[in-house]
């Protein structure tokens, strides 16, 4: 296949490229473009030296990695939970199906750096003690699906996965697997089901993966852009890592910018950056607009008044104390011209959608915070819908089998906290506070 | 052991319980809709969610096991408000049509409703409507009322084995489906009835028939299988409206199958038979009973006082009871008749005489979920023995090893580790090749006996028998020697097998080798009791088959419609219709009755008390739930009262219970029974292994909805896609050198007589078996189950 021909997208100097560190080169998907910078080294090193799994664990810790998924565990922990000594195949899985609205990362990732992806996972897997592998990858991204597939291959028959890999006993297979767009398939355990070829459901837990995952056996699931960073920190050490960012946040993180801002894109700077500086980078409010709200971290992360994030910085403690969280990076600019209930119709549209049904509380919760917002914004909201809609929010919250639930309660829940005045002017005229029309 | 507290109570309770279980232990009430005791689970209706000390969120109780120290709370704020919520959730898509839903009065949403709903709806906005599902002819669906809770699902993938139903679609738009215009096959989809915690699923055939409270309900025991499944019958206006399972842990559990729950339907068919009948001059002529005891008495007693007692045959059903089984044999003996037999589709009776005593499972139902090891020989168990089948697909499930040995490779829906597929002749082979190889192994090198192993010389064992023989025996595993947990079980097909004296042989034989349990799997309600009571030909009396073969003058017919219930369908057609008196004790105007003289109305199990004995040796009786319809009468009632009209001794009997009685001579019946169960051998019998033959042979099975004249007379079952017009089945390799096609029509000849049937490919069947149904009108010309059969093109 052809690269992809796409042009790179505007980057700033003000980012620090780990992830995307291929970036500059030719064609940065290439294999050959990975080894220009360093890559593959790790993995041969830890093999041919035979490292000790809990020296790489250590490094990971020291790090300061957290889950880029979206959670936010740290990953170094989430690792020595596996079972060290296991009778059987352990499983390590790749999570790329990223499908919330806002959340364009990890498909740069493949699209751009893919082997810096598969040595991360090829040194999980070392490290982990797992056979096989597989990478799943939202069905709708089906481009960066073929550029994962011919980086496979060329990893393949370059030796750095398979059978015995640089002439020792260690073997590692790895597969990539497409999904076919259901958001609920990001959550781990529903990924595991659609790998095992069932319905995407999430399980109930625990059993956590680590215990039970993919066909039953220990799994280890982190993000994709968690596994890549694994070969930069494993170079340069845990504590540099950490260094790139701020305490309790390590590294850089990839942020997708998207809205209301002149040029949306990914932007991986380093961790504990002013929000005010990543606005800039991506060009700042568009059209010379004024910030009125902002998510940080995708849908599922309350959405912040411009006022509150104003002088947040970009990182899991940073946000937490504004007010939200960093979620999977997913930032979405809305400028003053934007109505705070159309929107909040277009993300309870998307949970209410997106939800696997299979446990009540979101089945029908969904639908239900869906259908009132949709009416208030079409001129037939009711006075005790705002309470009404809080109440049901809270309902969900907590109630669920997967986080799902939480995820669509949180932006109701935040819009209506930050917002209310306009939701109560639609409901009392029939129409949008800042349009002045209705749907 | 855990010590925790339930809303301030202690309990101590194991590792690994869960909140629930240990709530329930306690008494204390969770409400509930997804979580089964019985099927795995899956925490999805979130209606037992718990306050537990120590955790911000309300936990599951169903999937939350206790940890030492727990304090649960399952009514406190936190937690009652959680509850409530999600009735709220649950009720706001339910369309609320309780009025006109037959779960109504019986449903689990709505009792939980009344204890955490809301006077009033806060949700104003448009309702979900789901289509309703044709499912099949036993299940109605009411897809709308359906909270999702996946019971269904799980029941028919866990229990039933395969997965017929599943959620599909996301959200608010998952909904309970089965695969693309299938219905749910299940012989025990019934039971998803019972598992709906909603109006979802209900039964079909009782659909719109009653309110449950307007229903009287009586146990009994279920008439089919040897099973002996405890049913409770519900009745309204003295007509049977339903059939559910009663709770028997160590029986049926709290399933059924579905022909033991549907077969009601057969009771209320237009075809009872209500009043006596006697034909004069080939005409039918409704009478009293009166006139007919008297005419049939008449009759019995001028043949056998002219032509000798050996000129009648008594064949009795082994759905029968006891009590009718032991009166029909007390007339046979005091008309000097030795001529009875219950074993109406058995072909060999080599064995009479040479066992020990009642022919019985060999062990309890609940062990056989326990083995590690089991060979089934000629049963399709699925189609014979439902709920059994279930419970050796848990042993499966837990790693037990399954061995069949059958003339055709029916799925049994659960894993099968070896499996010898041959023809009826060829499994006797099969059976002394595992002999030979069991006594080969070495740690089992016991003698057989001389007789035995000079046979086995000429065997030549193949891998796949070598393998069956290592796997009975646990080779590599352990084993407990003193019980190996082995099972070895001979089926319905084995024992009608026309060398079911070899199959037991050697079965018995290779179960004394490596221990293991060695049993027959009853085919019907009674088989057992009918042999403990002795309704098994005398000295010089003759067998079933033997009273077909050589026809009588005169037969006394227990609940037997001959053609259908015999194993050769053309002998016992001619046998009745050339005997010169046929008295029938029957609950049906049959067309296999036509060439009777009197026909008594005889009342169903719901309408007659009595006795069955199940295959583990259950003794069970059960009263009437019902009034006899018409004039039907007890059978016990009508073979007492046939007894005093010709004059016969000891049948004074007032109630089913004097009959009993004098069954068991006025011991415990578990004394007497568990006297006289035993599956050994007297004594070792010729046998031949080696059955050379280039004919075709026929495998002659009973489908499970034909099993015997009620199951045969229910409509919904008789709908069932497990009822098909019946073919000439073979392999696609017999189909090509008989010169035929798929599908083309065939002639199916046995002797003299031959039919009309399709011609159908079967690669699950041996080479050299066709197989054709037997308890079918349209192959009730045909002959031996097992026997000679010729194909042609018609
Ligand atoms: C509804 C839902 C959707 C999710 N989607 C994603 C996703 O697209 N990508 C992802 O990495 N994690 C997603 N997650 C989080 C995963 O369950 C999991 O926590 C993560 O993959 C773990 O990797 P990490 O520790 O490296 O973040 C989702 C979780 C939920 C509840
Ligand atoms: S919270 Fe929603 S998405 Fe998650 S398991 Fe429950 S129904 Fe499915
Ligand atoms: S009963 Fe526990 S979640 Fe349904």
């Amino acid at each position: 296949m052809a690269a992809f021909d796409t042009p790179v997208q505007h980057r700033s100097d003000k980012e620090t490229l780990v992830c995307l560190r291929t970036l500059g080169q030719p064609d940065p998907a290439s294999l050959q473009a990975y080894l220009n910078v360093g890559g593959y080294k790790q993995l041969q090193r830890l093999v041919q030296d035979k490292v000790k799994a809990t020296d790489v664990i250590t490094q990971v810790k020291l790090s300061g990695l957290r889950g880029r998924g979206g959670a936010g565990f740290p990953t170094g922990l989430k690792w020595s939970f596996m079972p060290r000594y296991y009778d059987g195949t352990k499983y390590l899985v790749c999570n790329t199906d990223e499908g919330e609205p806002g959340t364009f990362k990890d498909r740069d990732i493949i699209r751009y750096n893919p082997h810096q992806l598969i040595e991360g996972m090829a040194i999980a897997a070392y490290t982990l003690g797992a056979r096989v592998g597989y990478n799943y990858i939202h069905g709708e991204i089906w481009q960066d699906y073929e550029i994962f597939e011919r980086a496979l291959d060329e990893a393949r028959a370059a030796g750095f996965i398979g059978e015995n890999l640089f002439g020792t006993t260690f073997s590692f297979d790895l597969f990539a697997v497409h999904g076919y767009g259901a958001y609920i398939c990001g959550e781990e355990t529903a990924l595991i089901e659609s790998i095992e070829g069932k319905k995407g459901q999430p399980r109930f837990k625990p059993p956590f993966p680590a215990s039970y995952g993919v066909f039953g056996k220990p799994t280890n699931v982190n993000n994709t852009e968690s596994y890549t960073s694994i070969p930069w920190i494993l170079e340069h050490g845990g504590d540099a890592f950490q260094a790139l960012g701020v305490p309790n946040s390590g590294g850089t993180k990839l942020f997708s910018v998207s809205g209301h801002v002149e040029r949306p894109g990914n932007y991986e700077v380093r961790m504990g950056m002013p929000f005010t500086e990543l606005l800039d980078i991506a060009g700042g409010v568009w059209k010379g607009r004024q910030l009125k709200a902002v998510i940080p971290g995708g849908p599922s992360t309350a959405v912040m008044p411009a006022a509150a994030i104003m002088g947040a910085t970009m990182d899991y403690d940073g946000l937490s104390k504004a007010g939200s969280s960093l979620g999977a990076g997913s930032m979405i600019v809305m400028d003053e011209t934007t109505c705070m209930v159309k929107t909040l119709k277009r993300l309870s549209y998307f949970f209410y959608e997106e939800s696997c049904g299979q446990c009540t509380p979101c089945r029908e919760g969904t639908g239900w915070l869906y259908r009132v917002v949709k009416r208030i914004v079409e001129g037939e909201g009711r006075m005790g819908d705002l309470d009404l809609l809080t109440d049901v929010s809270s309902n969900i919250s907590g109630r669920t089998i997967c986080a799902l639930g939480d995820a669509a309660a949180t932006p109701v829940l935040s819009f209506i906290k930050h917002f209310r005045p306009e939701f109560e002017y639609y409901i009392q005229h029939g129409k949008s506070m800042v349009t002045g029309k209705a749907e | 052991m855990l010590n925790i507290e339930i809303d301030g109570k202690a309990v101590e309770v194991d590792h690994g319980t869960t909140i629930i279980d240990a709530a329930d232990k306690l008494g204390i009430a969770i409400p509930r809709f997804c979580y089964h005791k019985k099927l795995s689970v899956a925490a999805n209706c979130r209606m037992c969610l718990v306050q537990v000390e120590k955790f911000a969120k309300p936990l599951p109780a169903c999937a939350t096991p206790v940890a030492d120290g727990m304090k649960i709370f399952t009514r406190s704020k936190a937690a009652v408000e959680a509850q409530k919520s999600v009735m709220e959730f649950l009720l706001i898509n339910h369309p609320l049509d309780c009025p006109i839903c037959d779960q109504g009065g019986e449903c689990d949403l709505q009792d939980i409703a009344v204890a955490y709903g809301a006077p009033a709806s806060r949700y104003a906005e448009e309702k979900r409507v789901v289509l309703n599902k044709n499912i099949g002819p036993l299940v109605s669906t009411d897809m709308t009322r359906c909270i999702q809770c996946t019971r269904c699902v799980r029941f028919l993938k866990e229990v039933g084995g395969m997965m017929e139903l599943g959620m599909v679609g996301r959200g608010e738009h998952a909904e309970i489906t089965a695969y693309v215009d299938k219905s749910v096959d299940s012989e025990l989809s019934g039971n998803i009835i019972d598992l709906c915690p909603v109006g979802a699923l209900t039964s079909k055939p009782f659909r719109y028939k009653a309110r449950t409270w307007e229903l009287t309900r009586r146990p009994s025991i279920a008439p089919h299988d040897g099973l002996g499944s405890q049913i409770e019958v519900h009745i309204k206006d003295g007509k049977v409206l339903r059939v559910l399972p009663r709770e028997k842990e160590s029986i049926n559990e709290c399933w059924l199958s579905d022909r033991d729950r549907f077969s009601y339907e057969g009771l209320n068919s237009p075809d009872r038979l209500t009043v006596p009948m006697i034909k004069h001059h080939g005409e039918w002529h409704e009478t009293d009973w009166k006139t007919a005891l008297e005419f049939a008495a008449g009759q019995l007693k001028d043949i056998t006082n002219a032509d000798g007692g050996e000129q009648l045959g008594v064949l009795v059903s082994p759905n029968s009871t006891m009590e009718e089984a032991y009166l029909a044999k007390q007339i046979a003996h005091g008309l000097g008749s030795s001529n009875i037999d219950y074993r109406l589709r058995q072909t060999d009776f080599r064995l009479d005489g040479k066992r020990m005593g009642t022919p019985w499972m060999g062990c309890n139902i609940p062990d056989l979920q326990e083995m590690d090891r089991i060979l089934v020989i000629g049963s399709n168990l699925r189609n014979e023995h439902p709920l059994l089948a279930n419970r050796i697909r848990k042993a499966v499930a837990q790693g037990a090893e399954l061995s069949l040995v059958n003339p055709m490779d029916d799925d049994q829906l659960m894993a099968v580790k070896h499996k010898a597929i041959c023809t009826p002749n060829d499994m006797v082979n099969v059976l002394a090749q595992i002999l030979k190889a069991m006594s080969g192994l070495q740690r089992l090198s016991l003698c057989l006996p001389k007789s035995l192993n000079d046979l086995l010389e000429t065997v030549r064992v193949w891998d796949n028998s070598q393998a069956m023989a290592e796997s009975l025996a646990g080779l590599g595993k352990e084993v407990d020697l003193v019980s190996p947990r082995t099972g070895i079980f001979l089926g319905n097909i084995a024992q009608s097998h026309p060398r079911f004296t070899e199959l037991y042989s050697l079965a018995e034989a290779i179960a004394s080798l490596c221990g293991a349990t060695f049993g027959i799997l009853s085919p019907a309600a009674n088989s057992t009791g009918a042999h403990l009571v002795g309704v098994l030909p005398g000295e010089h009396g003759l067998n079933a088959k033997a009273m077909l073969e050589s026809p009588r003058k005169a037969y006394l017919l227990v609940n037997v419609e001959p053609e259908l219930d015999c194993h050769h369908a053309a002998q016992a057609r001619q046998a009745i219709a050339e005997a010169e008196c046929v008295i029938a004790l029957t609950a049906y105007k049959s067309e296999a009755l036509e060439h009777a003289d009197v026909l008594l109305p005889i009342a169903p199990f719901t309408e007659t008390s009595g006795t069955y004995m199940s295959m583990e040796g259950r003794v069970q009786s059960f009263t009437a739930v019902t009034k006899p319809l018409g004039e039907c009468r007890p059978g016990w009632k009508i073979l007492r009262v046939l007894g005093n009209t010709l004059g016969l001794s000891g049948f004074d009997f007032d109630s089913s219970e004097q009959v009993k009685n004098a069954i068991f001579g006025g011991q415990k019946p578990s004394t007497v029974v568990w006297n006289s169960l035993n599956n050994n051998l007297r004594e070792l019998i010729d046998i031949q292994v080696k059955i050379k033959s280039n004919v075709l042979q026929r495998l002659g099975e009973v489908p499970q909805f034909q099993s015997d004249a009620i199951v045969r007379r229910s409509p919904p079952l008789q709908k069932t896609r497990a009822v098909q017009a019946p073919v000439a089945a073979m392999h696609s390799q017999l189909l090509t050198e008989l010169g035929l096609d798929d599908g083309e029509m065939v002639t199916v000849k046995q002797g003299v007589a031959s039919v009309l049937l399709k011609a159908k490919r079967d690669d699950r069947l041996p080479h050299g078996v066709v197989r054709v149904p037997t308890a079918l009108p349209v192959t009730s010309l045909l002959g031996d189950l097992m026997g000679e059969i010729e194909v042609t093109r018609a």
